[in-house]
């Protein structure tokens, strides 16, 4: 099997190397400017047309439509599967390098490759980041459970069972899981669950009696019922400064980090391999959280083409507005600051992995082999 | 009263806002749209909506509404055309009308049938957009009450259906329901991601087997195997019989069915979760319940094709309930759905009804206008439409083949989803030849992940209340909705069992040797051991429970079934084989010939590529086994091509590359 593999892929990659050859030599042929005029431009998602990926792909593609040279039409193409892992590998292998192929993940497809998932065939470093999107996530609660809460200090939840609907314990919802679990709480994962919506929909059940979402869906669904009295936030995970600090949110700039939170409370400590492991796997998760790529062949010229495309659709002057509602106010990064979103979201410390590793298998019988 | 001193001024400015040229223009366009995705089966409102979404943006929010629900609401009405005509289910929400809408085809009463059910369509649509304006501002309440346990039960009574649709045997029913639930736990578990009976190195499986895969393996395939075997036209007459006014007439007869029918609809559309496909096999489970004469069921019965019609159209008028209230989409076209209403700046939820209200309401107009639309041009063109089942069908088959091909493609993309196909052919073809019920190995696999996730939400977030406080627990699973559930369903089980017979009448099925029904078992019976057994190795808890007792239950069922084979003579109708007598037995041509065709075509794809591959099909079927001139065939070849490259190209779909495309760069359509 082995053995087949690698010299089907000697065979691609020899191909592909001929066929990319031909095409940038074509693509190139009128000089260094790119022209996508005619063309069609794939904008491939690993998700389904229902999650919050697919919102941000379309947001963004009539955008980029109109920002690229030429206007070439972007369509959104889903290829959803094994928690996104399908669609990735799918790309791995994609030799498309005339910029008609674009690619966009998410936290979903960054923590397997991280966590060591067997079924991650791709690899991140071989592809070219040319956008970065963040988000923020809320944690919220009942308000006869936020009443326990002493200001910042979370003990006092620390008796309660608390229940909540998760999606699987290795996806973006192990940084929510981790923390609840660091402030001494006891939150049992009902998982199984097919998004975050359902999740609130649970919460707003009487179901679950704690739960998160991420900015925008907290924004949109879960503001309406703290206006109502029917959910008080707990904590905002934060947002990560330029040094790399961990501060408020912008989008929530009067709710507490779970930093403040943890400080707070005593049991709960930010030094020590269990902080590391949160702040390692909410970096990855949040503010880097989708991002754009070409494949790894594609040339310089096709890169800072999209790079200056998304410079410009962000610098739209109605981009903010536009954004608000579907993205939240978050940053848009593009050249050094994608590339420094990308190595956050891409990379953790070998002990955090492990930690976190051991703490799935100890906490939800999951292993990653 | 309160509620109509709000919805009735709202709903005359939606009016008004939507009875405008423009808004007309592309509601039209959207049915035209719906009505053309709708026909081609494995397509739907999906596939349709991802085709006008990158055209939201900026658009006019009315029009943009217009367009998507006018696109949205007409695809369960013009999916019937394939379940009717040529034995397809056209989506997910129309496979039951297969059961009883395709035999009146064979009978030469397409047009009825057809008619029928786009009246029942119209009503039931109809209906669904009236609900929808009052429960858009009371429903609220509603669906809080359905929790887990609720949503499980519901669950279940879907199930219970398969009492009723087993067929002569209920054990063979059982088991048959019980493999269905089998296969649908293959893969990651939704749970915990524990593999069941997949493995890491086979990727296509972790996935688990799609819907479409299923409806058109178990129904589709089977059908124009054996219809194909026999080188004749659809309807037995080769005629039309009754026309179109006759459907209508029939309609208006069980306006009762149809109105019931219409309810469920909307009540398992509303309630977020369960998805749609549930929906048509619980209307159908209730009209041969409340039927009378149950005989003709499955044979055709029109009442078989009123009730399924008139919940699937309600359905989507239930299903933009929760969508619109909670922003919680209830189907994956409402996902798509939402995704275009926040493109148009509208953010779905408790906001945008309270303070848009004739925004939204124009939605419910699109849906209403979209209905009447739809269902009226569809009722213009089934008598036209329906005279494709007075053409001999060995010249439809090769197109139908192409169709489904190319449907099952669309599911993953991968060759392995035609393998797939063919694989679960062949196990449709084998239910279909034993009398295994298909209804109810598809009712087992469409509810198989929902039975396994609220089972295990249910019981562990029970198991945290009774922990607590006892009673607290009690609270929890009998609500007075779980209890009202729990009695329906003891009816539908008792009336099923008792009455479950009749649907095929007293004949007798033919019976042959022993063997073939009992190696058919055997198989099954391997297959369900080897399944538990690979689950039993499982070590999360939660992953493990569910297969393995519905395989112990099935391995029950089976084990009865192969002592009444030893114990019973030869004409039991435990040995049923259709290949023994009856139009198989008399078939012209051969079942494995006939398959090899198809065989032929998926083996050639995977070596040169879908395209080349079908060319050549094309070409060669209809010189060799229909016999047409090679000029009749280059032609008709070149319309099938060209007809699908062209479907192809507007959706944006590819089509399945085979080994050649790994070595040589192609340019589309034949990568």
């Amino acid at each position: 099997m082995k053995t087949l593999n690698t010299m089907r892929r000697t065979a691609q990659a020899l191909l592909a190397g001929t066929a990319t050859l031909a095409l940038t030599t074509a693509a190139m042929a009128d000089g260094h400017k790119v022209d996508l005029s005619g063309e069609t431009i794939e904008f491939v998602i690993p998700f389904s047309e229902s999650g919050g990926s697919a919102r941000w792909a379309n947001f963004f593609a009539p955008l980029l439509s109109e920002a690229l040279p030429g206007n070439p039409t972007v369509v959104v193409r889903y290829r959803p599967g094994a928690g996104s892992t399908a669609g990735a590998n799918w790309f791995q292998e994609q030799e498309v390098n005339d910029g008609t192929l674009i690619f966009g993940t998410s936290g979903s497809t960054q923590f397997p490759y991280l966590l060591g998932d067997p079924r991650v065939l791709y690899e991140y470093n071989d592809w070219q980041v040319v956008l970065a999107s963040g988000t923020g996530g809320v944690a919220y609660l009942p308000p006869e459970m936020a009443e326990m809460m002493d200001g910042a200090d979370a003990t006092g939840l620390q008796g309660t069972d608390f229940i909540w609907g998760s999606q699987g314990a290795t996806r973006l919802d192990l940084v929510a899981n981790l923390a609840w679990e660091m402030l001494g709480m006891n939150v049992e994962p009902v998982f199984g669950i097919a998004g975050r919506g359902d999740g609130r929909l649970m919460f707003e059940r009487g179901e679950a009696n704690i739960d998160y979402q991420t900015s925008s869906a907290y924004l949109r669904s879960v503001q309406p019922m703290v206006d109502e009295g029917l959910a008080v936030p707990m904590m905002s995970w934060g947002a990560l400064d330029g040094e790399g600090n961990i501060v408020r949110d912008p989008t929530f700039p009067d709710m507490p980090t779970f930093v403040e939170v943890c400080e707070t409370t005593p049991v709960c400590s930010t030094e020590g391999p269990q902080w590391e492991a949160w702040r390692a796997f909410f970096i990855a998760g949040f503010p880097a959280q989708k991002m754009v790529f070409l494949p790894a062949g594609a040339s310089p010229e096709l890169v800072e083409t999209f790079s200056q495309a998304f410079d410009d659709a962000i610098a739209r002057d109605d981009f903010a507005e536009l954004a608000a509602a579907t993205l939240g106010v978050y940053p848009q990064m593009t050249r050094d600051a994608a590339q420094a979103a990308f190595r956050l979201g891409t990379q953790v410390d070998p002990e955090a992995r492990s930690y976190v590793v051991t703490w799935l298998q100890d906490s939800y019988g999951v292993t990653l082999e | 009263m309160d509620l109509l001193a709000t919805a009735l001024p709202a709903l005359g400015e939606a009016f008004s806002l939507i009875v405008q040229p423009e808004q007309i223009m592309y509601l039209m366009i959207g049915v035209l749209l719906g009505l053309s995705v709708g026909v081609f089966p494995g397509l739907g409102g999906i596939a349709g909506l991802s085709l006008v979404l990158p055209f939201i943006f900026g658009m006019d929010p009315i029009s943009g509404l217009a367009l998507m629900v006018g696109l949205i609401a007409v695809v369960p009405t013009s999916d019937t055309f394939a379940s009717v005509l040529l034995g397809i289910p056209g989506s997910t929400a129309s496979q039951a009308t297969v059961l009883d809408g395709f035999p009146l085809a064979k009978k030469g009463e397409a047009a009825r049938a057809l008619s029928a059910a786009f009246a029942s369509s119209l009503f039931g649509g109809l209906l669904g957009a009236i609900v929808l304006t009052f429960f858009l501002l009371i429903a609220r309440p509603l669906i809080l009450a359905f929790g887990t346990p609720e949503m499980l039960m519901i669950t279940l009574l879907g199930l219970s259906m398969v009492a009723i649709l087993a067929g002569r045997l209920p054990l063979k029913g059982v088991a048959a329901a019980g493999l269905g639930l089998l296969i649908g736990t293959i893969g990651e578990s939704d749970v915990s991601g524990s593999l069941r009976m997949a493995s890491y190195s086979i990727p296509y499986l972790t996935d688990g087997i799609k819907l479409v895969l299923v409806g058109l393996g178990i129904f589709a395939v089977p059908e124009i195997i054996s219809l194909l075997r026999q080188d004749r036209a659809i309807s037995k007459t080769g005629g039309l019989g009754a026309g179109w006014m006759q459907g209508i007439r029939d309609w208006w007869a069980n306006i009762w069915l149809s109105v019931r029918s219409a309810v469920i609809g909307v009540l398992v559309g509303v309630i977020p979760g369960l998805g749609g496909s549930v929906v048509d096999w619980i209307a159908y489970g209730f009209t041969v319940q409340s039927a009378k004469d149950k005989s003709q069921f499955g044979k055709g019965d029109i009442r078989g094709v009123i009730g399924p019609e008139s919940s699937n159209n309600a359905k989507e008028g239930g299903g933009l309930v929760p969508t619109l209230i909670f922003g919680i989409p209830g189907s994956g076209s409402m996902a798509v759905f939402l995704g275009g209403i926040a493109l148009l700046g509208y953010d779905p939820g408790p906001h945008m009804v309270r303070n848009n209200l004739d925004i939204t309401y124009t939605i419910v107009w699109s849906l209403a206008l979209a209905n009447v639309f739809g269902a009226g041009l569809c009722i213009l063109l089934s008598g036209q439409i329906a005279r494709i089942t007075t053409i001999r069908f060995t010249l439809v088959a090769p197109f139908l083949f192409m169709l489904i091909a190319f449907a099952a493609f669309q599911s993953s993309q991968s060759l392995g989803d035609l393998a797939m196909l063919l694989g679960i052919g062949l196990l449709g073809i084998s239910l279909r030849r034993f009398e295994w019920s298909r209804p109810a190995f598809l009712i087992g696999f469409v509810l198989s992940s929902q039975a396994e996730s609220f089972a295990n939400q249910a019981v562990q977030i029970a198991t945290i209340r009774f922990r607590n406080d006892f009673w607290g627990g009690m609270e929890y699973i009998f609500s007075p909705v779980t209890i009202g559930i729990l009695i329906l369903l003891v009816i539908s089980v008792v009336i099923g069992l008792r009455q479950g017979h009749q649907i095929l009448g007293d004949s007798m099925p033919p019976t042959g040797a022993k063997r073939a029904p009992l190696i058919f078992l055997l198989a099954i019976t391997a297959y369900v051991a080897v399944a538990v057994y690979d689950s039993s190795t499982i070590n999360v808890m939660r992953d493990k429970i569910f297969p393995v007792t519905v395989g112990i239950v099935t391995l029950l069922a089976c084990a009865a079934l192969i002592l009444r084979m030893k114990v019973r003579p030869e004409t039991d109708v435990v040995f049923a084989d259709l290949e023994a007598g009856g139009d198989d037995a008399e078939a012209p041509h051969g079942l494995w010939a006939t398959l090899a065709w198809f065989a032929f075509l998926l083996g050639a794809s995977a070596l040169v590529g879908f395209i080349l591959a079908l060319t050549v099909f094309l070409l060669s079927f209809l010189r060799l086994r229909a016999g047409v001139s090679w000029t009749r065939a280059v032609i008709l070849t070149a319309i099938g091509i060209g007809f699908l490259i062209f479907l192809g190209g507007t959706l944006g779909r590819d089509f399945p590359p085979g080994l050649l495309q790994e070595y040589v760069n192609l340019p589309w359509p034949l990568t």
